[in-house]
């Protein structure tokens, strides 16, 4: 019976009991987190941590939080490990490096619209320029012409006068 | 270090403070909250195994990294650095949107300028800024959906200003 009951905990260890090899409780809290499909990833964090320092933190968050916490301590464990210096530093490194590249990709292009857009502006006032310049030589032409037809009208009428003035002078 | 005071990792420890203390070069005893925070975290054994591991010209910058991802741990007791990453992913994501927009522009006006040169003759968008996404977050988890941290982020850029 006894070696049934030590069977029976032995397989429904947690990663975590298995590879501290001691018995896991019904309230173990790293259990949950660390189920004992997946040693590797408590040996991650173990390495990195330490299990009591996992158990600890862990045990000050509220139950709600605790998956969240226990993903990302094994996110930044194995960024150690993958990287013994700079950890899981490096990937906010590269974030901020390529935040700062793609500002100046932006500011690069924003500059070449706002050029864009000056010339487009001193274009139309141009257009505009030579649009009012038109119609004021138009409208001087026009005026130049009926005053010519003007005084060729008054000419006439000054022959005609003239004429009529000549009948009676005859 | 011996022979004077005891660096702020064994005052801490309360041990001797050897001549070849592991410690003693990265945690002074005038700050002796940073080796605090880094054995709160992480435990001062495997900080020293860490250490140990690695190259002397390297130790520096391994304990300036373990430092800041502690104190991002104790803003964030769930999601230390990262939170971080996700908001500064968040902020990529939203400049590279931004970048697209603005690239579309040129594009259209370059398409209106000259609408009788074929595509392959107008000024092709830079291509790398299109893929500025080229480095290879691929195992990283996408915490996007996390709610994501600023609290633990430094003003930005330069490597030398993490470690402050």
């Amino acid at each position: 019976m006894q070696n049934l009951t030590t069977t029976m905990s032995n397989s429904t260890r947690c990663a975590a009991c298995k590879s501290l090899r001691r018995r896991c409780s019904q309230d173990c809290v790293l259990a949950p987190y660390f189920p004992a499909n997946n040693p590797q990833r408590f040996a991650c964090v173990h390495r990195i941590y330490g299990a009591s320092n996992v158990t600890k933190i862990l045990e000050k968050l509220p139950v709600e939080s605790r998956s969240d916490a226990a993903d990302c301590m094994t996110f930044e464990a194995s960024s150690r490990i993958q990287d013994p210096v700079y950890g899981s530093t490096q990937t906010i490194f590269k974030l901020q490096q390529q935040i700062v590249q793609t500002q100046y990709e932006i500011a690069k292009v924003q500059a070449e619209l706002a050029m864009h857009n000056a010339q487009q502006q001193m274009h139309q006032i141009q257009q505009q320029q030579d649009h009012q310049n038109q119609n004021h030589l138009l409208g001087q032409s026009s005026l130049m012409n009926v005053n010519s037809a003007a005084s060729e009208q008054e000419e006439e009428f000054h022959y005609l006068d003239q004429q009529q003035l000549g009948g009676f002078y005859h | 270090m011996g022979g004077n005071s005891p660096c702020a990792s064994c005052k801490l420890l309360r041990r001797r403070c050897a001549k070849d203390c592991i410690f003693s070069p990265y945690f002074p005893p005038d700050d002796p909250h940073k080796f605090a925070i880094v054995h709160k975290v992480f435990g001062a054994s495997n900080v020293s195994k860490m250490l140990q591991e690695l190259p002397v010209h390297q130790r520096a910058d391994a304990v300036s990294s373990l430092v800041y991802e502690a104190t991002a741990r104790m803003r964030d007791p769930v999601y230390g650095c990262v939170g971080a990453i996700s908001y500064l992913q968040n902020q990529v994501s939203q400049l590279q949107m931004q970048l697209a927009v603005a690239q579309a522009e040129i594009l259209c006006i370059q398409m209106q300028q000259e609408p009788t040169l074929p595509m392959n003759q107008i000024d092709p968008v830079d291509e790398k800024s299109l893929l500025l996404s080229d480095t290879n977050f691929n195992n990283l988890p996408q915490y996007l959906g996390f709610a994501s941290s600023s609290s633990v982020i430094q003003d930005p850029p330069k490597r030398e200003s993490l470690w402050t």
